[in-house]
């Protein structure tokens, strides 16, 4: 059964095929959505409402992080009235908001990605542009690319900017 | 030194995930790393930033002029509370120096919050996201043949009913979201750019302008609150002794009532405006270009805008406050799995690779595209205009002294961005030289994009210095 995997061991035997990037939906405004479209690339993977299901739970979330109203503004006026030093020691709810993103996309991870070979990269780590979805093969099923992907030559162009 | 940037990055480091980072190095146990202290994100921060604290704290490079700033307030108001209050809380109410240690308690703290805080920086595209991201480009331009032919690096997006360009940033190597723009002081793409003020010494976004905004609101209620008492202790006195007699009893008091005359206008002036843009739920960075204004046409409005006034100040001021996006005090990964570009079938041909790496080595080039192509100079002189008038008028243009200095505060804090605008004027694709005889292969279009980023390459470092010659020259 080659195509069964948990989280640990599809890190260790598995190698990353490619990767598949759900970009932003812009449609409402700046506020943190994703496009519901389901990526082809997934489609001998995941059953597509499963992934949809996903995405949609994610701008949920996303959507109760940002929603402006009562307890927003309270929070806002509280920490203008101590001209922002509450911060310091407390938690706004967009933060309590992406711990619960965090856990959920950890959980999905486990529960239906992994197994399928896939992975989800929580969108924090990637300045909230993407959802990048990794995609995992069998090392035994395609030798030959796996030491293509552990090379870390492979981006060279873009990731040699950082280190000016 | 901590209360500007503490609270949000520690928070940050809970959120790095275990499942997908850590995946990269499962060979790798912690007793086989040669470092011992490992290192954290700011300390490779591709961004021209300062760090202090471990990177709690963020701030610009230049950081000159917010010295100044913090000179000045912390001069006049402890002039203020050392010559004045005393005499003021004998002779009228003790209240007097309260009210003036809260407003200049607010005062600080917004300040310090804003120039040592993330304005929302957004992190560069890690080198899979960029390499899809020129596939996608790729398809959109069905460039099967021409090989050579440059992308268009634009995309649009309806945002409530509007259209709205997003541009490719060369050096993030990404499609900057809706509002965002590129500080090329900072070289760091910021989310809801309003400007970079050098005054506070950082630029001011999305996460920073509530702050900003708290700050030069409550910086002129301190103004006027301290010039309009120092006024009265002067007269008091003089009631007493007389006028002369009185100024040479507190000659502090003609200081401040110098530095406070002739930077209240512009102070309110600013507040003024910046009070108009976030009615209307504007940046500066917009307003200056007239992205929504009428003159574009009929159909023209701001997608961004609640419809009301008072639903875009609430947005603005108390709104949720989003989440640092760059994690600087978190860990770099050992190595995350990267795929290997060339052979998993991502095309990066010669033109793109030799412009992304020539915009990583330019940084300036950047922001340029996305101010010349569509923008017009024309309306932002006359948006500027506005708080200019209100600016220049109540004020007397004094010869070159200190207080003349906090006169021109307003004022200068929004030059640096519109200088860069125009400074870049010349260097559009069409109007850069392109040399003959080089790339003879390529169509007409490729030539002059090519030609145009290996122009600017050599302009670069003189058309750096030439604008940080300008913000020198705003902030003197």
């Amino acid at each position: 059964s080659p195509q069964v995997h948990s989280l640990q061991e599809l890190r260790r035997s598995a190698s990353l095929a490619t990767k598949v990037f759900v970009q932003r939906d812009y449609s409402d405004g700046t506020t943190c959505q994703f496009q519901t479209k389901f990526p082809p690339e997934l489609e001998s993977r995941i059953e597509r409402q499963l992934f949809e299901e996903t995405v949609k739970t994610l701008n949920g979330f996303y959507a109760e992080a940002e929603k402006i109203g009562g307890s927003s503004y309270l929070e806002g006026c509280l920490a203008c009235a101590t001209a922002y030093f509450i911060f310091l020691c407390m938690e706004t709810h967009y933060e309590k908001v992406l711990k619960k993103i965090s856990k959920y996309i950890q959980d999905q991870n486990e529960k239906i990605y992994a197994p399928r070979g896939l992975l989800l990269t929580d969108p924090l780590e990637r300045g909230m542009r993407v959802i990048e979805i990794s995609i995992y093969e069998d090392r035994c099923s395609s030798g030959s690319s796996s030491s293509g992907s552990s090379s870390s030559s492979s981006g060279g162009g873009g990731g040699g900017a950082g280190g000016r | 030194m901590t209360p500007g940037g503490g609270s949000g990055p520690m928070k940050d480091c809970e959120y790095s995930q275990i499942s997908t980072h850590s995946s990269s190095s499962p060979m790798e146990s912690p007793h086989k790393k040669k470092k011992s202290v490992p290192k954290r994100k700011w300390e490779v921060f591709p961004g021209r930033n300062k760090f202090f604290c471990n990177g709690r704290i963020m701030m610009a490079r230049q950081t000159g002029v917010f010295y100044l700033t913090l000179v000045l307030i912390l001069v006049t108001s402890g002039l203020f509370f050392a010559f004045d209050c005393p005499y003021l809380s004998e002779k009228i109410t003790p209240a007097i120096p309260a009210i003036g240690g809260i407003l200049f308690f607010f005062v600080m703290g917004t300040l310090l919050r804003t120039s040592f805080s993330d304005p929302g920086v957004l992190p560069r595209a890690t080198p899979d996201e960029a390499a899809d991201l020129e596939r996608q480009i790729d398809i959109a331009n069905g460039s099967s043949s021409g090989g050579y032919r440059p992308p268009p690096r634009t995309k649009e997006v309806i945002i409530n009913g509007q259209t709205v360009k997003l541009k490719y940033c060369f050096t993030c190597k990404i499609f900057r979201p809706p509002r965002a723009s590129h500080c090329s002081l900072c070289d760091n793409c910021v989310e809801r750019f309003d400007h970079h003020c050098p005054w506070v010494g950082n630029c001011v976004g999305k996460r920073n302008y509530r702050f900003f905004y708290m700050f030069i609101l409550s910086l002129s209620f301190l103004t006027v609150f301290i010039f309009a008492f120092v006024i009265t202790h002067v007269i008091l006195r003089s009631q007493q002794t007389g006028f002369l007699n009185a100024l040479k009893d507190s000659p502090a008091s003609v200081l401040e009532a110098v530095v406070c005359f002739f930077s209240v206008w512009s102070i309110v002036g600013l507040s003024g405006f910046h009070t108009y843009l976030i009615s209307s739920n504007q940046t500066t960075n917009e307003d200056i270009k007239g992205s929504w204004s009428n003159k574009r046409g009929k159909e023209n409005y701001n997608p961004y805008s609640y419809g009301n006034i008072f639903t875009n100040c609430c947005a603005a001021l108390c709104g949720p406050l989003s989440p640092s996006l760059i994690d600087r005090r978190g860990f770099i990964q050992p190595d995350t799995p990267q795929l290997a570009g060339p052979s998993n079938g991502i095309t990066m041909y010669g033109a793109t690779q030799s412009q992304s790496n020539m915009a990583a080595a330019t940084p300036l080039l950047q922001s340029e595209p996305s101010i010349n192509s569509e923008e017009l100079p024309l309306p932002g002189k006359t948006s500027i205009s506005g708080p200019c008038a209100t600016l220049t008028l109540g004020q007397p243009t004094p010869p070159s002294s200190m207080p003349n200095l906090t006169s021109d505060s307003g004022l200068t804090d929004i030059i640096p961005l519109k200088e860069e605008h125009e400074g870049h004027q010349f260097l559009t694709p069409e109007e850069a030289p392109s040399p003959p005889g080089m790339l003879p292969s390529g169509s007409p279009i490729t030539h002059s994009h090519t030609m145009h980023v290996l122009s600017l390459a050599s302009q670069d470092s003189l058309h750096e210095d030439s604008v940080r010659g300008l913000v020198k020259l705003s902030s003197v």
